[in-house]
């Protein structure tokens, strides 16, 4: 079963700004999505239709075969939401913001008790369960938003940025918390700006721009189409800019080489020649996440498509 | 009702409880000190030199009004600060996004302003208590009143904070229109004292038909008959909560 079908979805907004160009989009039971994007390029807008703060314009939506339109309570009782912004009320305690988010959905209250220690406990907020939501940091505060998102136990979790500020060790500890879930069976959808996050969490990817899906495969077959990588070569000082036949590269300042290297050409030439100049390689990174790389040349390449596509008319 | 929206409404109505008496500096401490005020400076000082009332010492006459007013004010201002905050905290959308039916959303906004302004009924009662011998002539009729004016003016409380885009939103339709309109319901004076076109005029006012339905219900006198107050009250509830369901439905100032 599908956990979600998007058909011809529209949202053009009050003014006119037309959010959404008629997208389709599948996720199957029990994937791990991400949904890519740049700023207003729509995911928000996706994700807002498919939990009901969105009215959307035109096209279906379906949540595990109940259509928004003819089946909502059925369809909203199988998401659970983790919106980008806090949204939960500042001045009650984490226990009060969990459990009377169950009792929306009709858990009875000792059920949510016993749920929201289970929750906070997993999600390292047990300890903190009394204090108002507002003492929270920012770490704790999406976690408390992930931990209210799964008191019903929804089927499919919808996550927009819920790493967005987050340091590195509660960043880390987020995805392996989420990797579990998914492992239970959750379906879960991500959008994020950290790709790198897209790139070890999801298998299916989505990317979104300007209202219109530019790219929709598996992370693999993505990855795969990426032909070049950029790398940061740190070198011994040099005087002069050495020479790499056969390689784009650019000269950052006495240390530092940038150098593109085509997938079959392989890095050897590159130390080769490097040798051969008396050039030391001190290190060596990625210039940017993969992901990042693809991610900036499929937005670019969807935006001249359209730009031709209009041309022509 | 199903059991799942049983459990929402109580929910929706156990925070909203609990968000007032977490606040009750703020929303229960001064209702009893301001009517206490009313009470020794117009019923004490001032009624005494003024008199009998409709058969009553002044203190008498105006204590049903007082409490009236109070429920009046609280079952507004608890509904339309609460749901404009969720609002603008954006955790309107915890509601939003669960499987509540909108009349489950009225109806637990509704509920919360409605125990407040009972608590603060019960309240002011018990402070006028220091002053006067509180009559009962209708348990009833109190009761009932009381329930549907403050039913009344927490949907109304819920319609003002969904077209409300700012705090002063809010506060601009007790300040400009609650409270004239509260004043010149007869909680002061008996509107026989009042030339026959102004008491044409005050009968269009629908204050004065909660306020005198209370007060028979106190006293056993009115200036209007109590069964023309709760039918008017039924009417005008029945109104408000179909143009606030309407409202939410539509997601007026809630959804994009």
């Amino acid at each position: 079963m599908k956990a979600l079908n998007i058909s011809g979805l529209t949202k053009t907004y009050r003014g006119g700004t037309q959010a959404l160009r008629g997208i389709d989009l599948t996720v199957s039971e029990g994937d791990f999505f991400a949904l890519l994007g740049p700023n207003g390029a729509g995911k928000s807008t996706t994700i807002g239709i498919i939990s009901s703060l969105v009215n959307k314009s035109g096209g279906n939506v379906s949540v595990f075969g109940h259509d928004i339109d003819t089946a909502l309570v059925d369809a909203k009782s199988c998401i659970g939401l983790v919106p980008q912004e806090f949204n939960f009320n500042q001045f009650e305690t984490l226990l009060q913001i969990v459990v009377n988010q169950a009792g929306y959905y009709g858990v009875p209250r000792d059920i949510a008790k016993q749920r929201a220690e289970k929750y906070l406990k997993q999600l390292d907020l047990w300890d903190k369960r009394n204090q108002p939501a507002r003492e929270l940091s920012g770490g704790m505060k999406r976690r408390l938003m992930i931990a209210r998102a799964l008191m019903h136990e929804p089927k499919m979790l919808i996550l927009d940025e819920p790493t967005a500020g987050v340091d590195i060790e509660i960043r880390r500890s987020m995805w392996t918390f989420l990797k579990a879930i998914n492992e239970q069976g959750i379906t879960i959808i991500l959008t994020t700006h950290y790709l790198e996050e897209a790139e070890m969490l999801c298998r299916n990817i989505a990317i979104i721009d300007k209202g219109t899906i530019v790219e929709n495969t598996s992370m693999k077959a993505l990855l795969a189409k990426l032909n070049i990588e950029t790398f940061v070569l740190d070198l011994a000082p040099v005087e002069q800019a050495p020479a790499l036949e056969g390689f784009t590269h650019r000269q950052l300042d006495d240390h530092t080489l940038e150098v593109d290297v085509p997938k079959e050409s392989g890095l050897n030439d590159v130390f080769r020649q490097l040798s051969d100049q008396g050039v030391t390689v001190l290190s060596m990174r990625n210039k940017a996440n993969r992901l990042e790389e693809l991610f900036v040349r499929m937005v670019e390449s969807g935006r001249q498509q359209k730009d031709q596509g209009a041309a022509n008319e | 009702m199903s059991n799942r929206n049983f459990v929402a409404l109580r929910t929706i109505w156990i925070k909203e409880c609990t968000r007032f008496l977490r606040i009750w500096v703020q929303t229960l401490v001064p209702p009893a000190i301001t009517m206490s005020l009313y009470f020794v400076i117009f019923g004490n000082l001032i009624g005494e030199r003024i008199g009998q009332m409709g058969g009553f010492t002044y203190m008498e006459f105006i204590v049903p009004g007082l409490i009236m007013m109070a429920v009046i004010t609280n079952s507004y201002a608890n509904v339309s600060s609460s749901f404009f905050s969720a609002k603008f905290q954006r955790n309107v959308e915890e509601l939003l996004i669960a499987p509540v039916p909108n009349w489950i959303i009225i109806l637990g906004y509704v509920g919360g302003g409605v125990a407040r302004a009972m608590l603060i009924g019960v309240i002011v009662t018990l402070v006028s208590l220091f002053f006067v011998d509180v009559h009962i002539h209708s348990l009833g009729i109190i009761v009932l009143t009381v329930l549907l004016t403050s039913t009344l003016f927490a949907t109304a409380g819920l319609i003002n904070a969904v077209f409300a885009k700012t705090f002063d939103d809010i506060s601009m339709v007790p300040t400009f229109v609650l409270t004239p309109l509260t004043y010149l319901g007869g909680v002061f004076y008996s509107l026989s004292l009042l030339p026959e076109f102004w008491q044409w005029v005050s009968k269009a006012n629908p204050i004065v038909y909660m306020v005198n339905g209370f007060r028979y219900g106190f006293l056993g006198v009115s200036d209007v008959n109590y069964l023309t107050s709760l039918g008017l009250l039924v009417v005008f509830n029945l109104a408000l909560f179909a143009v606030a369901y309407q409202l939410i439905n539509r997601g007026v100032g809630i959804r994009h």
